[in-house]
């Protein structure tokens, strides 16, 4: 048994290829474009990330929290259009998220180190 | 018997089977480098304040690095958009184009970024000698400038072999160190800022005491914990990128055209699996390329 989709009569893509052409082939030429523009923003993102270290922005810790937001909004473009979680299903996001709830609260309990620091 | 689930979704999950799986190991991964991340923030958080090491690699290589994964996630994602566009022989450029890719990476980290490190050598100063060599250190200068920032190490490289067998002997009472540029003028006051461009290696040799010395190693994982953790995740992430270019290579094969004639878009899932992994690597080195290059 096959799932592939047979569409009852020949495209011309078809016929140069001897495979089946699904319906929304268009709408995967227009995602070709979208995915260019995610990774031309995520270059652009990049150098974003290193020219703002030659800025002050007053203290280490701001000009940390500037890198990571940039990398936020960069890991958010690859989950988002690169890994399509923008139209996954949910069941997916049924274990997504309580892990990145678990990752959190690690983040959380190892910035205690900041509380309670090791004295010298 | 032909496995269920390849292409149509399973009526509880609503998806195919291998995308389930695949985001499952995801999860699992998410903990991996997170328990490993979260180390490195307890690591630095509870580093001695204005200790942890700054500027020690190469941010252009750093940074083609990270542009180089980046576009192996567009190519890995053009070769499953052409087997969707039913255009096999798209994908295979495609997919080359992503090993390629994928194996330039490695090379620039493990030929070229690791060796560089192994031979360049630190030597932290007890802090009741720090004042000896505070021509090199510049910690009055920190102070005044109030960054809350002290300069402990003096680095660089073992001018001749004999210099490093010194430094090995427990006989030998001193040894060379020619300085890195943050060490020759400590008192620069860009020395804050990250230099983008690493600035190249003064001529200035210096003797150092080896009884001055509390610990002293070359930039291997037992020099600091900053080298431990950046050796731990990049070498994780470095052994993904492996992973990774296996399973590509896999799909390579002969075997992927047959299974592409028979069933096009069963391997179109293949190739959407394999993406999705590719495309956590990729997560993972946005956050580690900062952390380790540029804060």
């Amino acid at each position: 048994m096959s799932d592939a989709h047979q569409p009852s009569d020949l495209s011309a893509a078809e016929k140069e290829h001897p495979v089946s052409v699904p319906h929304d082939a268009e709408h995967f030429h227009a995602h070709v474009k979208l995915y260019l523009g995610v990774g031309a923003a995520l270059l652009l993102g990049t150098v974003v990330t290193v020219i703002v270290t030659q800025i002050h922005f007053g203290s280490e810790a701001m000009n940390i929290a500037v890198g990571l937001l940039v990398a936020a909004i960069k890991a958010s473009l690859v989950i988002l259009f690169f890994m399509h979680m923008k139209e996954e299903k949910g069941s997916i996001y049924q274990f997504m998220i309580p892990t990145t709830i678990i990752v959190a609260g690690l983040f959380l309990i190892c910035a205690l180190a900041l509380v309670d620091h090791i004295k010298f | 018997m032909e496995i269920p689930y390849t292409v149509k979704p399973r009526p509880d999950t609503g998806l195919w089977n291998a995308k389930i799986g695949i985001w499952l190991f995801l999860a699992s991964e998410v903990m991996l480098f997170g328990g490993l991340f979260s180390a490195y923030v307890f690591l630095r958080f509870g580093a001695v304040p204005g200790t942890w090491p700054h500027g020690l690699l190469n941010i252009p290589v750093g940074t083609l690095n990270t542009a180089i994964l980046i576009a192996s996630s567009v190519s890995v994602v053009f070769a499953w958009a052409a087997l969707k566009m039913r255009n096999f022989r798209r994908y295979q450029v495609f997919m080359g184009l992503t090993i390629l890719c994928g194996a330039i990476f490695l090379g620039i980290k493990l030929g070229y970024e690791w060796p560089a490190k192994f031979h360049h050598f630190g030597a932290y100063i007890n802090d009741d000698a720090l004042y000896k060599y505070e021509a090199y250190l510049g910690n009055e200068f920190l102070a005044e400038e109030g960054e809350g920032r002290r300069r402990t190490e003096i680095t660089g490289t073992f001018p001749t072999h004999e210099d490093h067998e010194a430094w090995e002997n427990p006989e030998a009472k001193e040894f060379r160190l020619r300085l890195d540029a943050v060490n020759a003028e400590p008192t620069n006051p860009d020395n804050y800022l990250p230099h983008i461009f690493p600035r190249p290696q003064s001529d200035k040799v210096v003797t150092i005491q080896k009884e001055d010395v509390r610990w002293g190693s070359f930039f291997v994982p037992r020099h600091s914990s900053y080298f431990a953790v950046y050796y731990t995740i990049t070498g994780l992430h470095g052994i993904h990128v492996l992973a990774g270019l296996i399973v590509f290579g896999y799909f390579m094969l002969p075997v992927s055209k047959r299974l592409y004639e028979r069933d096009p878009e069963h391997m179109a899932n293949r190739i959407e699996v394999v993406g999705l992994f590719w495309h956590f690597v990729d997560l993972v080195w946005i956050f580690a390329f900062p952390i380790f290059y540029l804060f």
